[in-house]
């Protein structure tokens, strides 16, 4: 396997003179822009990885007058907040790379979701938006941009989740297909992407593709930002080369007692100190939309794993079976285990459970929440039941 | 005289009688109030033409439009997993000690109300607690008396 | 056409038939739960999933459109597993005891578990934790959120077939259920009483609140005379709950069998259909002459039926500014019940206030009609017990009751006579088509000009349908009507009533008679019938009700011997004081919430 150390990159916060760039986009033609983000490489910065070029390039295939692209700023996986960043200090940047996608798609309108606990950036992102109006109208791109607030809800994070929240609705996930790229936000082709993936977007123009594929592995491109936190001397936003093994980061960012990571969030994956060389922070290995949390070896798993599944149980939007009742059974499955009042062999069944949550949910967020549950009660078994 | 009615009204030209001005709305009326009255609720299905059931079960869904009485200065305290290891605890303690409330209460005065809350996007500050939009981080007690005392004077 | 493979057959289907439906093609039987014909897709259960070829996740069946070279497997061990769970991850939410509810042997989640989760279970019992709420506030039906499982049925009901919403998915996550406006009691909101989520709720989550027990005591209680009214469409549904196939008529066993259950006269609320045709019609033709000949600017046109309490309660929440619309006529349950104190008690020599009337209704709605505060007219309560359809079949099962071998009999005498024009009220666009049949003749002499009888254009399953009318030929005193086009409306499913009050508050309805049926199909399809409702079956009800007219020996209202009798004896003819007094009555603003 690749693996390419750790390497401190400066691509998201770069100075650069995003008119100079829009202007060299809209310059491009719409093949051309998506065909730079298929060469890149670059795969969506949420967490779920899908690869940005494929996804403008089936929205911009759609048939429809009107298209959508939304900017995804509903950042809710507990550990993540690498976009609040973002947003507060490159906000132009996300924007270009919104009227950009626009270019690419054919859609004339985007929306930001911003989550609610992020209103207080609203002011500035109003003030960058009017200058941003300003810019697009000068260089004669037919481009505007909405902003809309979420009010607390995890689950809006989730791409249909978000579309319907936008319509003034329940934030519950659609059943797929369709896709977003056939019928998303208003039941329009819609190009749904990360904060971070739209100002890559627009960085992969600004250098150039093949500068791109310098940095990160054959499966995970370029850099990202990573949100760091827990047990770490030196907590906040990092933007790394992709390929890095767990070991390295530990080496990097822990307190010389790290006992396990979480990557990737409440809906990731526990990597234990006995896998941290052997495990890539990649799509070869642990994806992640960001969130690195360390634990030492002061930390009790079962705190971990039980703040998860509360979480969980209070964030599901509970319209299917699987993930409102399935996160309840887990919750309460572990606790009777903790307290004795089930066997240990209870496990078992719950990781079952686990396993059905995985297929049968209606979500990918519903399907997510065994990575978690499995991950830890796997590596520190012992934790969860004394 | 103020009444509600006509804030929603307002409210509603602003933002359009469409389904989808519905978070836009209730978002400015929790700005404004701190949670949905059920009058405020009512209003908004009028304007709406959709049904008050279906406005509360929307507000319902979202943490932040509370259908319940709060006080004008909403604290939140993050109680995810860093929150929680970097002394969540500790702010909860200090928080219900000085506005005599415990957590999911609202002080009588109707200024404070104290509630958890799920990641709010500051692990790398933990703990934090939002009041209102206003986040505050890397709180210690000492520095959490501090803010609530400016708030009381407020 | 879309190819594909299910269980290694091959299917071929069209473009967006869900998988569900291409299994249905082979014979292929897979479970569901939120699923219902009559709803939008939800695929929220779960119960539904199967195996794709190459997907990373199992599908929801019903959620799914084939797609071409699919390849889909039903029953592998990871379906199986998976269902297993689901099915018993929905038995943790949901109070399991069965032996004391009113769904059991009759609740889609119990036969899951039959087929699915027999055994130990492996998950823990949610429900202790749970502060669920029991709502037995409306007169109509309870609510009991501790044996709903979230399918969200009865909100897409609510909202898709009725355009109310009085219900409403609240709430995320653990704590999501199905709430009324900021949890208020039911009798407290918009609902309508029109039991279709009572019809569609899988489980005993949503269930009519019985006066079964109430009318055994009034049954056994030998001071009581207990007379009972069968609606018209309970006739043409009760046998599905007794045995027999969807669309059998079963009036005459039915008569028999409450005979047989002890009631002291059976009587008919045909009768009171057929008056109502009387009253109605009376007041339409009064209407029209007023507004037409004398100019009176004060009266409200298109009328509005009013035999639908369901309706009633939308109107009186939702469009109260068009209540004078209505026709001011009782509907027929509460018309025979006024006159079973009055008439019918003077006819019969007996004290009134020992008579126990008792009515069996396709519909939950009439519970609360038979309570409204305006429905004492004979100094009592005019009905005193309501019952569905599926209550009577619960007695005739709980008398012991041989159904199938029960002769056939006749309903009583005095108010148990009928017409063919009565019992199509039962279907929507029967009381028009037996409006006109009368009024038509009324106006003109003659009989309306249609092959039989039969007003082909106001019948069938479209949601709105329309008809113009011309009358021609009128006889001296219905002059002024000479040549008018007659236009009419009719709409059933209140989703569709919602569009023609939308029409009307526009000031776009150019009828003058509407007639509007809260229920899909009419009370042939009423929240009290038989369970399972569905279009084909609402259609096989529709089917029987029309035989049932063909095959009566009287087809117009105004013919019915009980009736011309009752005017003479005791009304003297139609909106007059009296009849004002026993059959008619006035409406309330209610609040939209």
């Amino acid at each position: 396997m690749e693996n390419k150390g750790l390497t401190k990159v400066d691509l998201i916060f770069e100075k650069i003179d995003s008119k100079e760039v829009m202007v060299k986009a809209f310059k491009m033609s719409s093949a051309e822009i998506i065909q730079s983000m298929l060469d890149s490489g670059l795969k969506g910065r949420g967490g779920a990885g899908f690869p940005t070029g494929l996804k403008w390039k089936y929205t911009a295939a759609e048939k429809s007058p009107e298209k959508y692209i939304v900017c995804n700023a509903d950042e809710g996986e507990p550990g993540t907040f690498k976009d609040r960043e973002i947003l507060d200090r490159a906000s132009n940047k996300v924007h270009g790379g919104m009227a950009i996608a626009g270019k690419a798609i054919g859609a004339k309108k985007g929306f930001v979701y911003l989550r609610g606990e992020y209103r207080y950036l609203l002011p500035k992102l109003m003030i960058e938006l009017a200058s941003f109006h300003k810019m697009i109208h000068e260089i004669g791109f037919d481009f505007s941009i909405e902003y809309r607030m979420g009010s607390g809800a995890y689950i809006c994070g989730e791409e249909s989740a978000l579309f319907e929240s936008i319509e003034g609705k329940r934030g519950e996930p659609r059943n797929k297909p369709p896709y977003p790229t056939t019928s998303g936000v208003f039941e329009k082709p819609t190009s749904i992407n990360n904060v971070e993936t739209l100002v890559t977007a627009m960085m992969i123009i600004h250098h150039g593709a093949q500068n791109f594929i310098q940095y990160g592995t054959k499966d995970s491109r370029g850099s990202k930002v990573f949100s760091v936190s827990g047990d770490t001397p030196t907590p906040g936003i990092f933007e790394l080369e992709l390929g890095m093994t767990v070991l390295q980061f530990v080496n990097e960012f822990g307190d010389g007692d790290t006992k396990a990571v979480q990557v990737g969030g409440a809906s990731g994956f526990c990597v234990p100190r006995k896998k941290f060389a052997e495990t890539i922070i990649g799509f070869e290995g642990v994806p992640t939309g960001g969130s690195m949390k360390l634990f030492n070896s002061s930390r009790s798993m079962y705190n971990v794993l039980h703040n998860y599944l509360d979480f969980f149980t209070e964030e599901s939007c509970g319209q299917c079976t699987p993930c409102r009742v399935g996160c309840q059974q887990l919750l309460k499955g572990v606790e009777k285990v903790k307290k004795g009042e089930a066997k240990s062999t209870y496990l078992t069944e719950l990781v079952k459970l686990a396993d059905t949550m995985k297929i049968a949910a209606k979500c990918g967020l519903g399907q997510s929440v065994g990575n978690a549950f499995k991950s830890i009660v796997g590596n520190f078994k012992e934790e969860i039941i004394y | 005289m103020y009444q509600v009615g006509n804030f929603v009204k307002k409210l509603s030209n602003k933002h359009g009688r469409e389904r989808e001005s519905l978070m836009p709305i209730l978002q400015a009326i929790v700005q404004k109030h701190n949670y949905l009255t059920d009058e405020a609720m009512v209003e908004v299905a009028r304007e709406l033409d959709i049904s008050a059931a279906e406005v509360y079960g929307t507000a319902s869904f979202y943490t932040f439009l509370d259908t319940q009485v709060k006080g004008k200065y909403i604290i939140r305290v993050c109680k995810t997993i860093t929150c929680s290891m970097k002394g969540k605890s500790d702010i909860i303690h200090i928080l219900e000690d000085m506005l005599k409330i415990k957590v999911g209460e609202t002080t009588s005065d109707k200024q404070f109300s104290l509630i958890e809350t799920n990641c709010i996007g500051w692990c790398h500050k933990a703990p934090a607690i939002l009041i209102n939009e206003m986040p505050y981080t890397e709180l210690t007690p000492e520095k959490v008396s501090a803010i609530i005392k400016d708030y009381m004077h407020k | 056409m879309i190819n594909l493979r299910i269980n290694d057959q091959k299917v071929s289907v069209q473009e967006g038939t869900t998988v569900l439906a291409a299994s249905k093609k082979l014979k292929i039987n897979i479970p569901t739960l939120c699923n219902h014909d009559d709803l939008c897709v939800a695929g929220n259960c779960r119960v539904c999933l199967v195996e794709q070829k190459g997907a990373r996740t199992l599908i929801a069946s019903c959620a799914t459109p084939a797609a071409e070279g699919m390849e889909i497997h039903t029953n592998t061990l990871k379906v199986r597993n998976a269902r297993k769970h689901i099915v018993e991850l929905l038995l943790s939410e949901h109070r399991s005891d069965c032996t004391k509810c009113y769904k059991n042997q009759n609740c889609e989640l119990q036969s899951l578990a039959n087929d699915f989760a027999f055994g130990d279970h492996v998950f823990l019992d949610l429900v202790e934790d749970k502060k669920y709420n029991i709502d037995r506030s409306s007169p109509s039906f309870i609510k009991d959120d501790s044996k709903c499982i979230r399918c969200q049925r009865c909100v897409r009901t609510c909202s898709e077939l009725q355009y109310v919403s009085a219900i409403s998915v609240a709430n995320k996550g653990a704590h999501q259920k199905i709430s009324s406006f900021h949890d208020r009691p039911m009798s407290q909101v918009v609902c309508t009483n029109c039991g279709q989520c009572v019809n569609r709720c899988p489980t005993g989550a949503l269930v009519e609140k019985t006066y079964i027990d109430q009318v055994w005591d009034a049954i056994y209680d030998p001071e009581k005379h207990v007379v009972v009214q069968t609606a018209p469409a309970v006739r043409v549904a009760l046998g599905e709950d007794l045995g027999y196939d969807p669309g059998e008529r079963v009036t005459g066993k039915m008569v028999n069998a409450l005979r047989q259950l002890g009631f002291n006269s059976v009587l008919d609320t045909d009768f009171s259909a057929d008056l109502t045709i009387m009253e109605e019609g009376t007041e339409l033709l009064v209407r029209l002459k007023k507004a037409l000949v004398d100019g009176d600017k004060s009266i409200s046109l298109p009328m509005f039926t009013s035999c639908s309490p369901g309706w009633i309660k939308f109107i009186e929440h939702k469009y109260p500014e068009f209540l004078p619309n209505l026709s001011t006529c009782k509907s027929p349950q509460q018309m025979f019940g006024a006159l079973a104190k009055t008439f019918y008690a003077k006819k019969r020599n007996i004290d009134p206030s020992k008579i126990v009337s008792v009515s069996v209704m396709p519909c939950t709605a009439k519970k609360f009609e038979a309570d409204r505060p305006e429905m004492r007219s004979s100094g009592f309560k005019d009905v005193d017990f309501v019952l569905t359809t599926r209550e009577l079949a619960v007695m005739i099962k709980q008398a012991g009751i041989d159904f199938r071998n029960v002769e056939e009999a006749g309903y009583d005498t005095i108010m148990g006579d009928s017409t063919g024009a009565a019992v199509i009220f039962g279907a929507t666009g029967g009381v028009m088509e037996a409006a006109l049949r009368t009024a038509y003749e009324i106006v003109t002499g003659r009989e309306v000009p249609f092959g039989n009888l039969n007003i082909t254009p106001v019948r069938g399953m479209d949601g709105v349908k329309e008809a113009t009318i011309k009358i021609e030929g009128c006889v001296n005193a219905w002059k002024f009507l000479e040549g008018v086009e007659l236009k009419v409306a009719i709409a059933h499913g209140l989703v569709n009533a919602n569009k023609i009050m939308k029409m009307t508050r526009e000031g776009k309805a150019p009828y003058h008679f509407v007639e509007i049926m809260a229920c899909p199909g009419g009370c042939i399809g009423g929240g009290g019938q038989p369970i399972p409702t569905n279009m084909e079956i609402r259609k096989k009800r529709m089917k029987a009700i029309y035989s049932e007219d063909e095959h009566k020996l009287l087809r117009k209202s105004h013919e019915n011997p009980d009736v011309i009798a009752i005017y003479k004896e005791f009304l003297d003819q139609p909106n007059s004081h009296k009849s004002h007094e026993l059959l008619h009555t006035h409406y309330v603003e209610r609040d939209n919430f």
